[in-house]
């Protein structure tokens, strides 16, 4: 078996190794993914179009939104699975498992969380409100939200950890995030656009179309990093504990 | 040997990254064909997963470009702020599309924006799997494949030849694995109730194939949920205890 | 040519440190050297100029998806077989 397995990766080696030459040289401004037509509008128009500075934003957001839009629906269903798989909790009790977890909270530990939970979550709230301009946007916010309140069910206990953040409202909030994602869509198609066309917000916002598409790509964000923060905190939660909700790592 | 234009010059030092993205990709395969871990099989795949990503990254790398972010001169609120400061200085209102040249100056922003998604979409995907991996070792007490690939055959063993042994046992040659579970079902049934091994999945699927067996034991489910892992073992003795009994 | 030997060392790293997560028999020091191997990761892709996949990778792949890791193996086996 392993046998095998080493010589289909060799085989299959062999072949990619080969594909390599073909391949344009390293970083050529000419490669042919590089002068295509989108990637060269992408460039050249974020700026008119969106008024937005950084194009991994501006295109996350505006250009593919509807690609972005289904991204954060499959996260939301790999949360809604993984609650679902591990409902209810095996019957093994703690002692069974290799590592035994000291649920007493540390003074220093829990102290220094006490500290740092607060700047997290405001640096979630930069890089979120500042992706425009900043690498960051909805997903790396959502992760680092989603990351404070990990540090919080670790530091003291995963019990501390949902009474501030219950399990059944993290299902509310990533829904939530949807519906605030396929809201500003669906407004936008209310006030005469098609799917996600953001301009047409600005008949309802005090702004040139360009800046409504900035507005709304905002707005898009928001939703995204709902439905990230909570989906990444109920991974945790889960996983952790198999799904008992209690005495986790 | 690395002169140019020989295989070696063009793929350890021209094209050095696409070659170790083949090696991580390689390395990932095989360990999701390979590992017998379930959970080093899925750091197989995020390594996989990684080498993918790196690939589609750097073809949208442009040597001596800068990152994707509108330079303070191309950028749209600087502009405007300049505009509002001082409107004589600067005679350009407004931002302007970029000329081809200039777009040469910015990575490719297409690549990092379908990888970004991907990445997150990995970590959920990655979840999932963990599960999933969770869910097999609540059920079979295991997370190394071939001691599941054991259980497994041992479990469709039992269940193919309940019925059977009801009828006849002669009809078909019977090997040593069934009368190892045959023996292993007769001597429980001998035993009191809780100690008979069966697990909650196992008596569903028998309870069709097996109507004579009693199914009193369904009161005793959590108890023996609890006492799984022993009862891996004690099964896995028995059945070699009784193997080296066949051969002499 | 500085640029190009970082790239190359962490390549090289790159390449080391995920036969070694796959290598060693305790899955949380594989959990944890995965996570190593998602800041190199995130090390090339800033020097490739994908910083917001870098931010995304340090996010995700080295903080949330080591703590999953780590959180899976506390209700498995730690040890592996292979």
């Amino acid at each position: 078996m392993k046998k095998a397995a080493f010589l289909l990766v060799l085989v299959i080696g062999l072949l990619l190794a080969l594909a390599v030459r073909d391949f344009p040289a390293w970083g050529d401004p000419n490669a042919p993914a590089s002068i295509s037509p989108v990637a060269s509008h992408f460039v050249a128009s974020t700026g008119v179009d969106t008024e937005v500075p950084n194009m991994v934003t501006a295109v996350l957001a505006d250009y593919r939104g509807f690609d972005t839009m289904f991204e954060t629906v499959v996260v939301f269903i790999a949360g809604l699975a993984v609650v679902s798989i591990l409902r209810g909790g095996s019957n093994r009790r703690t002692r069974d498992r290799e590592f035994v977890v000291d649920f007493e909270p540390d003074l220093i530990v829990t102290n220094t969380v006490r500290l740092i939970v607060p700047v997290i979550q405001i640096f979630a709230f930069y890089v979120l409100a500042h992706g425009h301009v900043s690498p960051g946007g909805g997903f790396q916010g959502g992760v680092a939200m989603g990351a404070s309140f990990i540090l919080i069910a670790l530091s003291w206990d995963l019990k501390t950890a949902l009474v501030r953040f219950p399990l059944e409202s993290c299902f509310t909030v990533a829904a939530l995030g949807i519906v605030i994602y396929a809201g500003i869509g669906l407004l936008s198609m209310a006030l005469g656009g098609e799917f996600l066309d953001y301009a047409h917000l600005s008949q309802i916002l005090p702004v040139s179309p360009e800046m409504a598409r900035y507005h709304a790509m905002l707005g898009v964000e928001i939703g995204v990093g709902f439905t990230v923060t909570a989906i990444m905190y109920a991974l945790y939660a889960s996983l952790s504990t198999d799904g008992r909700m209690q005495d986790g790592l | 040997m690395f002169e140019d234009g020989s295989i070696f010059n063009q793929l350890l030092v021209e094209r050095l990254n696409y070659f170790i993205y083949v090696v991580l990709l390689l390395i990932g395969l095989w360990a999701m064909i390979a590992k017998n871990n379930l959970i080093k099989k899925l750091i197989g795949m995020s390594i996989f997963q990684t080498a993918i990503i790196l690939f589609y990254v750097s073809i949208g790398v442009k040597e001596g470009a800068t990152i994707p972010i509108y330079l303070s001169e191309h950028d749209p609120h600087g502009t405007h702020a300049r505009d509002e400061s001082n409107e004589t200085e600067n005679p350009v209102s407004g931002p302007q599309v970029l000329e081809a040249s200039l777009v040469a100056k910015y990575t490719n922003p297409l690549p990092h924006v379908l990888m970004l998604t991907a990445i997150v979409v990995g970590v959920a995907t990655l979840g999932l799997a963990l599960s999933v991996c969770l869910r097999i070792y609540r059920a079979y007490g295991t997370a190394e494949e071939d001691e599941l690939l054991e259980k497994l055959e041992k479990e469709d063993s039992r269940n193919a030849v309940l019925p059977i042994r009801q009828k006849s046992r002669r009809r078909f040659p019977v090997q040593k694995s069934r009368s190892v579970t045959q023996s292993k079902t007769v001597r429980s049934e001998e035993k009191s109730v809780p100690q008979k091994p069966k697990s909650n999945r196992r008596r569903k699927t028998s309870t069709n194939a097996e109507p004579q067996i009693p199914q009193s034991g369904s009161l005793n489910k959590e108890k023996k949920d609890d006492q799984k892992p022993t009862r891996a073992k004690r099964t896995r003795k028995a059945s070699s205890r009784k193997s080296k009994g066949d051969n002499s | 040519m500085g640029l190009e030997l970082l790239n190359t060392l962490i390549l090289s790293l790159l390449v080391v440190v995920a036969v070694l997560s796959l290598w060693v028999r305790d899955l949380v020091v594989s959990a944890v050297v995965f996570g190593i191997y998602s800041f190199l990761m995130c090390l090339l892709w800033a020097e490739m100029g994908a910083v917001d996949v870098a931010f995304t990778e340090a996010t995700v792949g080295a903080g949330v998806s080591t703590v999953v890791l780590i959180a899976t193996v506390f209700n498995l086996k730690r040890k592996a077989k292979d």
